[in-house]
């Protein structure tokens, strides 16, 4: 069984609050993620493949008191696999890692990834000492993680089993510095020494 | 203390003044002093990285939430980092870069040389102001420049160590 994509990003964001942090992966998951609705909170990624659970890192040891959650693809996962390792070691509470696994590379014609021969994100997310690992393949699963990004206090990866269809795209702001401007507005975030 | 010794801690003091609060790292010989101060500091976090490139979207992370951050590695480690290097300058956010050089003086290993070499061409076509240190009693002044320039600026800014400054001893140990 597999969830759609763009209900489940919906389930997981609904009442949000003010405290969560959003930081999707380049293509079909920042679709989803301006499909779900704008926000002030919201920084698309429209390139930097690999490097969407990073920021999020940077970002959870930035702002301890606020939640983040990455919402990233398999494929922008994979390619920054290593970034799995060094938050396992970094293990911020406020931070979650959650992978929309629909095995496939949408953005470039439904290639298969490596999930689909048996890379296991949330084996390799455990193995990298992560707390809390779920694989999410159906809607109680799904229920029970937005559940659990409400009341986030560990460092938490999901894998969201996702249907590999290709919703219409809807497509956020693109420009880096709008974005970066107005999301550090809107938490306040002045860099001061 | 000499220059000679002390040059790693004036490079701690000056990020330490200038508020970094997140260094992110690949272990290296050449930076090991400086890391050593940054994990032994309650007020900077410390992340050691599995490659270079994760520290550019940990350094753009920390950015979004109000804190400055910089990233030490070895000049291979900028191959590393090409393409996500397109955060910064898409962003025009700052990113400080200390860059310790191999493959350019008394260099053992001939493997890094092929990037060693090409390191100030790449740095400028990512649009990174570069700054270079040679000798010890250069190192403070141009670490205050690369912190004023970085995030004054809100740009690149890399500051290269020169295998020369290290010294040779280092290596061979």
């Amino acid at each position: 069984m597999s969830l759609d994509r763009r209900a489940a990003m919906a389930t997981l964001l609904a009442d949000r609050g003010d405290d969560l942090l959003v930081v999707p992966g380049l293509g079909s998951t920042c679709w989803d993620l301006a499909a779900a609705g704008d926000n002030d909170r919201n920084f698309y990624l429209w390139g930097a493949m690999g490097g969407a659970a990073m920021i999020g890192l940077g970002l959870a040891l930035a702002q301890p008191r606020r939640r983040v959650a990455v919402i990233t693809g398999d494929g922008e996962m994979l390619m920054g696999l290593g970034s799995l390792a060094t938050i396992g070691t970094q293990k911020p509470a406020n931070l979650a890692v959650i992978v929309f696994d629909n095995g496939v590379y949408g953005e470039t014609g439904m290639q298969p990834t490596h999930t689909c021969s048996g890379t296991d994100l949330v084996s390799a997310a455990r193995a990298c000492g992560i707390g809390t690992c779920l694989d999410v393949q159906d809607e109680a699963g799904l229920a029970d993680l937005a559940k659990r990004l409400k009341g986030l206090n560990e460092t938490l990866f999901a894998r969201v089993a996702i249907d590999p269809a290709e919703p219409p795209r809807v497509l956020p702001e693109r420009d880096g510095v709008a974005l970066k401007t107005r999301f550090r507005a809107a938490i306040g975030a002045y860099s001061s020494p | 203390m000499d220059a000679a010794v002390s040059w790693p801690d004036q490079l701690f003091d000056t990020l330490k003044r200038g508020g970094i609060r997140q260094v992110g790292y690949v272990p290296d010989a050449g930076h090991a002093r400086l890391i050593e101060r940054c994990c032994a500091d309650g007020d900077i976090r410390d992340v050691v990285l599995t490659t270079e490139e994760e520290g550019v979207a940990l350094a753009a992370g920390a950015w979004l939430g109000g804190q400055r951050a910089a990233l030490l590695m070895q000049s291979s480690g900028l191959g590393n980092c090409v393409n996500m290097l397109s955060l910064p300058r898409i962003m025009m956010m700052p990113m400080l870069m200390l860059i310790t050089m191999r493959g350019e003086w008394e260099e053992f290993n001939p493997w890094q040389v092929p990037m060693g070499s090409i390191v100030e061409p790449v740095l400028a076509l990512c649009e990174a102001e570069v700054l270079r240190a040679r000798k010890p009693d250069e190192v403070a002044g141009l670490v205050e420049r690369a912190v004023q320039r970085a995030f004054g600026d809100e740009r690149i800014v890399a500051l290269i160590l020169s295998q020369e400054l290290i010294g040779k001893k280092v290596w061979t140990k």
